[in-house]
């Protein structure tokens, strides 16, 4: 056989390769979202849910003056509207980074790291084709509660996709991160105890945080220092033409580290695959 | 650095792995080839250490001591290159259900930098390969387990790799696609001059004309052609080698322990 002979080369990609790689990743998670109309459903009831009872019933109970970026009073639930959002993607992120876990003896994990591009680009692309459902499933979630007179600016709908694209990537590799390093959290409601709700709860997602300082300075602090917190911030100024400089900063440095973070815990000689015990065979 | 592009560089070159999980030690000092264009029946039982070299082969395990080389390219230090040479079927199942065999084999093309263009003619040729071209436009969940490993292997094959693995690759399978499937991979590594290695259990699996390498308990008791390693070891057929060679290990084992 001549081509034995020819296929032994310096192996390198080009750039429109690692392009074409990562376009099939995306478009394979695309045609998975499709496919997989329950998880898109239930991942917009969820927020809705918020919105159409928690909210309402809250609305009375708590007094929000104006703060920016709004300019006027606005009703309870166009203030945590934004934090619903963030909701969504946080939620978004946890599962689609479990999946990668469950996945990771079974074949659909497999498949992509075998393959011979390199496993941070590899990650990368898979963390960007999550982060671009959870996406559509925001602005699903807007179109929604756009009847439900959450009505921002029409600009405020394009200015929200870049927060969206770096919050979502944020807390994809968030994601990734946590369920690559944590053993105990293998299971989706260990996530939601220790990972999803105090993330979710301790933010300005339901309430301004000038309200938690008032009853309570640590828990202030704590919600501060909560990357989450600047996640819902960045989506609140974005969807009114507003950029949070504070948050923006925030979430770009995590969004770094968390990616970092995931990547080492990927790689086959120093992360989490190395240690864990495989199954005989 | 670049391995001279010679017939006798072995399509896969494992030396002296070893890999413990805490302290069970899954393989112990392995070293085996699979030669170009060899179909290479890895005989072992379960718990053997098959799965654990298959991840250390593919990467998904780092390597902590020894080599493993595929056509001369250093799997820990120059993956890409490794990697895009190998086509793999791993023992699980690794298709989506939910979309078309043709969807399943583009976004494997993808992972291997081949654009939708070129993809379509390689996944016409694979599909034949396996004979299943009928069969691209449909749901993968709608397949038969039999076809399914088909289209797997015909995924395998798709990047045009020199060597191809496949573990446990008739688990699940009747008797009629068992030997379609055996009978499919021994021709592409006679036709096609690709090495197989084919992890089994299943000893009647191994043909008269292939390589064999027995593994027991992490450690190698005998490779080479079959019919060498029955002569060496006194049997009458494989299955009774196999026998004599592990019940020979066992009783080592036992002595030494006692």
């Amino acid at each position: 056989m001549t081509a034995a002979a020819s296929t032994i080369k310096k192996h390198s990609f080009s750039p429109a390769q690692y392009f074409i790689c990562l376009k099939g990743i995306v478009w394979r998670e695309g045609l998975r979202f499709i496919h997989q109309r329950e998880r898109f459903i239930s991942a917009l009831v969820r927020p809705l849910v918020w919105l159409f009872i928690f909210a309402a019933g809250f609305r009375q109970v708590l007094g929000l003056s104006i703060i920016p970026p709004y300019e006027t009073y606005v009703l309870y639930e166009v203030y945590i509207a934004p934090g619903l959002i963030a909701m969504i993607q946080l939620f978004n992120g946890m599962q689609s980074s479990l999946t990668m876990v469950y996945d990771r003896e079974t074949g659909g994990m497999r498949t992509l790291l075998v393959s011979p591009f390199p496993r941070w680009w590899l990650l990368t692309s898979k963390l960007l084709a999550g982060t671009l459902v959870s996406v559509l499933q925001a602005y699903a979630f807007l179109l929604i509660a756009w009847f439900w007179e959450i009505e921002p600016p029409p600009l405020g709908y394009l200015t929200l996709l870049p927060a969206l694209l770096l919050s979502g990537f944020m807390l994809g590799a968030l994601g990734m991160l946590i369920s690559s390093l944590i053993k105990q959290l293998e299971n989706f409601a260990g996530v939601m105890n220790f990972v999803i709700f105090p993330m979710f709860f301790a933010s300005s997602a339901l309430y301004p945080l000038w309200r938690v300082k008032e009853s309570s300075p640590l828990l202030y602090y704590v919600c501060e220092l909560n990357p989450f917190t600047h996640a819902t911030e960045l989506i609140r100024f974005a969807l009114y033409e507003q950029v949070n400089w504070i948050s923006l900063a925030v979430v770009v440095g995590c969004t770094a580290l968390f990616l970092f973070g995931a990547i080492v815990a990927y790689d086959p000689a120093r992360g989490f695959l190395a240690r864990r015990n495989a199954p005989a065979g | 650095m670049k391995p001279p592009a010679t017939a006798e560089i072995p399509a896969l070159e494992i030396e002296r792995i070893g890999h413990r999980y805490g302290t069970r030690v899954a393989l112990n000092d392995v070293s085996l080839s699979v030669g170009q264009s060899s179909f290479t029946v890895l005989l072992g039982l379960n718990g053997a250490g098959k799965s654990t070299l298959f991840s250390l082969i593919t990467r998904l395990y780092a390597i902590r001591s020894g080599r493993i080389r595929i056509f001369g390219h250093d799997v820990a230090a120059e993956p890409g290159a490794a990697l895009s040479m190998l086509g793999v079927v791993f023992q699980s199942r690794a298709l989506d259900l939910d979309i078309s065999v043709r969807q399943n084999l583009m976004y494997h093309a993808a992972l291997h930098g081949i654009s939708g263009r070129q993809a379509d003619p390689l996944i016409a040729q694979v599909l034949d390969r396996v004979a299943m071209t009928d069969r691209s436009r449909d749901r993968v969940g709608n397949l038969s387990i039999g076809q399914m490993r088909r289209i797997e292997i015909a995924r395998a094959l798709l990047h045009r790799p020199r060597l191809l693995l496949l573990d446990e690759p008739t688990v699940g399978l009747d008797i009629k696609a068992r030997a379609d499937i055996l009978d499919h991979v021994r021709r592409l590594s006679t036709v096609e001059g690709i090495g197989v290695l084919w992890a089994t259990h299943l000893i009647d699996e191994a043909g008269a004309d292939d390589d064999v390498v027995v593994l027991h308990k992490g450690r190698v008791l005998a490779q080479g052609a079959l019919g060498e390693v029955v002569g060496k070891s006194g049997g009458a057929d494989l299955r009774d080698a196999f026998g004599r060679l592990t019940g020979a290990a066992d009783q080592r084992e036992l002595e030494a322990t006692a």
